[in-house]
C-alpha cells in the first residue's frame, strides 16, 4: 500500500528525515518508535498528507501522496494527531461528525454519515458522552472521541500520533487493543510512541527511528534487543519475557 | 450543549427579526399615527418611511452582517476574542472609505469609490494582521489580538490625519467612520448594498461545515479532505468584503460581532450551520435595538450606535478575556 523511498523532510534548512525507505502493507499494526526528535511526527505527517515539501518518493497505492486528491485521500486514510485543542464548544459527536467531511455532499449529515458515526463511537466506546462538550473531556475519553472521527471516515489507513503519550495505564491498554482489533480486521495501522513496552506488546512490527534515520525494522522480538536499545534511545536496558511470548523491557538497573 | 432542534433556534431568531423590523420604526420621541403615515400625510409618513424604517432596516442588515463576520472570523482564527471590530478590520475599512473621500474618487473600476475602497482597507489590514500573528502554522492569540489594537489605532490616527487636512463640510462626513453610526439612508443605496452582502452571507452559511473544521485545526481539516489554504482565503474574502460593504455606510461598530456569536455558542452549540444563519438573524434586530436606544434615550440628542455597542461591548469583552485565562489554555 505504502512504499517510501528515500524520504526526507528539512524544516528551515535542518534535516529531521533522511533516505527513510519503507514498505507497508495492510493488514498490519506497525509501531514507529524512537526518542523525541527522532522524525516519528514528520514521518507520519509526510504519509499522512500533510507535510508535501518531502523529498524522495512517499507512493500511497502507487500514487504519490502529494499528489492525491485531498478528498479522495482522505477517504483513504485518516489521521489522529497527538493532541488537539478547541475553543469551542463542540461536543463528542460533532468531533466525530467532522470524519465524514470527505464523504459530504452539502450542507447536511446523510443517513450513512449517522450510521458510520455510530458504528465509530460504539467501536470506542465514547456513545456514553456523546453530547459532552469535548473540552471537558478526560484526555483518555478525549483520545478516543479523535480515534472514533478518524474512524468515521471509514479509512484503510489509519496513521495515529503518539495516541496515549497523557494517558493512564487502563487507556493505554483499552486503545492500544482497539488498535490490535482494527488491524485484524484488515486495516493497516500505524502509530508512532516512544513506549517500546507498548509498542513491543501489541505491534506487529517495529520500525526504530533515531536521528531521522531507520535504524530498526522487523518483528518485536528481533527489534526489542539490548543493543538495538542501546543505539536507539541511548539508555542500558534488559530484556526479559513478557506477556504472550512478547519482549519486555526492563531498565535501570 | 448540542441544541436538539435546531430549526427552533432558527425560527426564534428569525421570528425576533421580523418584530424588530415591524415595531422599531414605530418607536421614537414623536409619536406617528400609523394611518396618516399610510395615507402619505406629513410628517408623519416622511418621519416613518423616509427616516425611520430604511434606518431601521440598515441596522438590521449591519446588525446581522457584523455578527455573522464576527462568527467567521473567530472561526477562521480559532480565537473567540476576533471580531472585524477587535482586528482592526473595521477601522481599515473605514480609512479606506475615508481615503476615498478625501482624494474626491467617485468610482474605482466601475464601483462606487467609497463602498470598493473600504473593502480594500478591511481586506488589507485582515492580511496584515494575520501575518503578524502567524508563527510558523501557528497563530498566536496573543499577538493577533494585540497586532489586532495596534493597527486600529493607526487606521484612527490616519483618518484624524485626514479629517484635520480636510475642508469643513468633508470633516463633519468624516466623524462618522470615527465612532460607527446608523442614518437613514435612500432605499436605494440599502437595496445595493442589501444585494451585495446578503449573498456573500449566505455563502459563509453555505461553507460551514468547513469553518466547521478550520475552527478546530488546519491540520484537522487538511485530514478530511478541505483544501485549507482556499477555504481560508474565501472566508477572509467573504468576512473582509461583508465588513468593508456595511463599514462603508456605517462606520466602524464594535462588539456586536462579538456578543451575538458568543451568547449563542452557549444556547446553540458552536456547530456554525446552525450558529452563522442565527448569529446573523438575531445580531440584526440587536443592532437595531441599540440603534433605536441610540435615538430614543436622549432624544432630540442622537448618540452614535457604536457608542452604546462599545459600553455593552467593553466590559463584556474584558469579561470574557478574564474568564478564558482562568481556563486551561492561555
Amino acid at each position: 500500500m505504502y512504499r517510501l523511498r528515500g524520504v526526507g523532510m528539512s524544516y528551515n534548512g535542518t534535516p529531521v528525515l533522511h533516505d527513510v525507505t519503507l514498505e507497508f502493507e495492510a493488514p498490519l499494526f506497525a509501531a514507529v518508535v524512537g526518542p523525541n526528535g527522532a522524525g516519528k511526527s514528520t514521518l507520519l505527517g509526510i504519509m499522512a498528507g500533510l507535510r508535501p515539501g518531502y523529498a524522495g518518493q512517499c507512493l500511497y497505492r502507487d500514487r504519490e501522496v502529494r499528489r492525491w486528491p485531498r478528498r479522495a485521500f482522505a477517504r483513504e486514510v485518516s489521521f489522529v494527531p497527538q493532541t488537539v485543542r478547541i475553543e469551542f464548544p463542540f461536543t463528542a459527536e460533532q468531533v466525530v461528525l467532522m470524519g465524514r467531511t470527505p464523504y459530504a455532499g452539502g450542507l447536511f449529515e446523510s443517513p450513512e454519515d449517522w450510521e458510520a458515526v455510530e458504528r465509530a463511537m460504539q467501536l470506542t466506546d465514547t456513545v456514553a458522552f456523546r453530547h459532552r462538550d469535548f473540552r471537558s473531556l478526560s484526555g483518555g475519553e478525549r483520545q478516543l472521541v479523535l480515534l472514533a472521527s478518524a474512524l468515521a471516515q471509514q479509512p484503510r489507513v489509519l496513521l495515529l500520533d503518539e495516541p496515549t503519550a497523557f494517558l493512564d495505564l487502563r487507556h493505554q491498554i483499552a486503545i492500544y487493543g482497539l488498535l490490535v482489533e482494527l488491524s485484524r480486521q484488515g486495516l493497516l495501522v500505524i502509530a508512532a510512541t516512544h513506549d517500546l513496552n507498548l509498542a513491543a506488546a501489541f505491534a506487529d512490527r517495529i520500525v526504530a527511528l533515531r536521528s531521522g534515520r531507520v535504524v530498526a525494522d522487523a518483528a518485536p522480538e528481533r527489534v526489542v534487543d539490548p543493543a538495538v536499545i542501546r543505539q536507539v534511545f541511548g539508555v542500558e536496558a534488559r530484556v526479559a519475557p513478557g506477556p504472550r511470548g512478547r519482549p519486555w523491557i526492563l531498565y535501570g538497573e | 450543549m448540542a441544541s436538539r432542534r435546531p430549526g427552533s433556534w432558527i425560527a426564534a431568531a428569525a421570528a425576533a427579526l421580523v418584530a424588530a423590523a415591524v415595531v422599531l420604526p414605530l418607536v421614537g420621541p414623536v409619536r406617528v399615527d400609523l394611518a396618516r403615515a399610510w395615507a402619505g400625510v406629513s410628517p408623519d409618513h416622511e418621519i416613518l418611511f423616509h427616516a425611520r424604517l430604511p434606518r431601521v432596516l440598515l441596522a438590521l442588515l449591519a446588525g446581522g452582517t457584523l455578527a455573522a463576520a464576527g462568527a467567521l472570523f473567530q472561526a477562521l482564527l480559532r480565537d473567540a476574542l476576533a471580531t472585524p471590530y477587535t482586528l482592526g478590520v473595521s477601522s481599515g475599512a473605514s480609512l479606506g472609505a475615508v481615503l476615498a473621500m478625501s482624494l474626491g474618487w467617485e468610482q474605482i473600476l466601475g464601483f462606487p469609490a467609497v463602498w470598493a475602497a473600504a473593502f480594500v482597507g478591511a481586506a488589507t489590514v485582515l492580511a496584515l494582521v494575520v501575518a503578524i500573528a502567524s508563527e510558523g502554522r501557528r497563530m498566536s492569540s496573543f499577538t493577533l489580538l494585540l497586532a489586532g489594537v495596534t493597527i486600529n489605532s493607526i487606521c484612527l490616527a490616519l483618518i484624524l490625519l485626514l479629517q484635520y487636512l480636510a475642508g469643513f463640510a468633508q470633516s463633519i462626513a468624516i466623524v462618522r467612520w470615527l465612532m460607527g453610526g446608523i442614518e437613514a439612508v435612500s432605499y436605494g443605496v440599502l437595496a445595493a448594498v442589501a444585494c451585495a452582502v446578503l449573498p456573500a452571507v449566505a455563502f459563509v452559511c453555505w461553507r460551514a461545515r468547513e469553518w466547521n473544521l478550520l475552527a478546530v485545526g488546519e491540520e484537522w481539516a487538511a485530514a478530511r479532505g478541505v483544501d485549507t489554504s482556499r477555504a481560508l482565503l474565501a472566508g477572509y474574502l467573504a468576512g473582509s468584503f461583508v465588513t468593508g460593504s456595511i463599514t462603508a455606510l456605517t462606520g466602524p461598530i464594535g462588539f456586536v460581532g462579538l456578543i451575538v456569536p458568543h451568547a449563542l455558542r452557549l444556547k446553540v452549540g458552536a456547530d456554525h450551520r446552525l450558529l452563522i444563519p442565527c448569529s446573523f438573524l438575531a445580531g440584526a434586530p440587536f443592532l437595531a435595538l441599540c440603534d433605536t436606544l441610540a435615538r430614543t434615550v436622549a432624544a432630540p440628542t442622537e448618540i452614535p450606535v457604536g457608542v452604546i455597542t462599545a459600553m455593552l461591548g467593553g466590559p463584556f469583552f474584558i469579561w470574557l478575556l478574564r474568564s478564558r485565562r482562568r481556563s486551561l489554555w492561555l
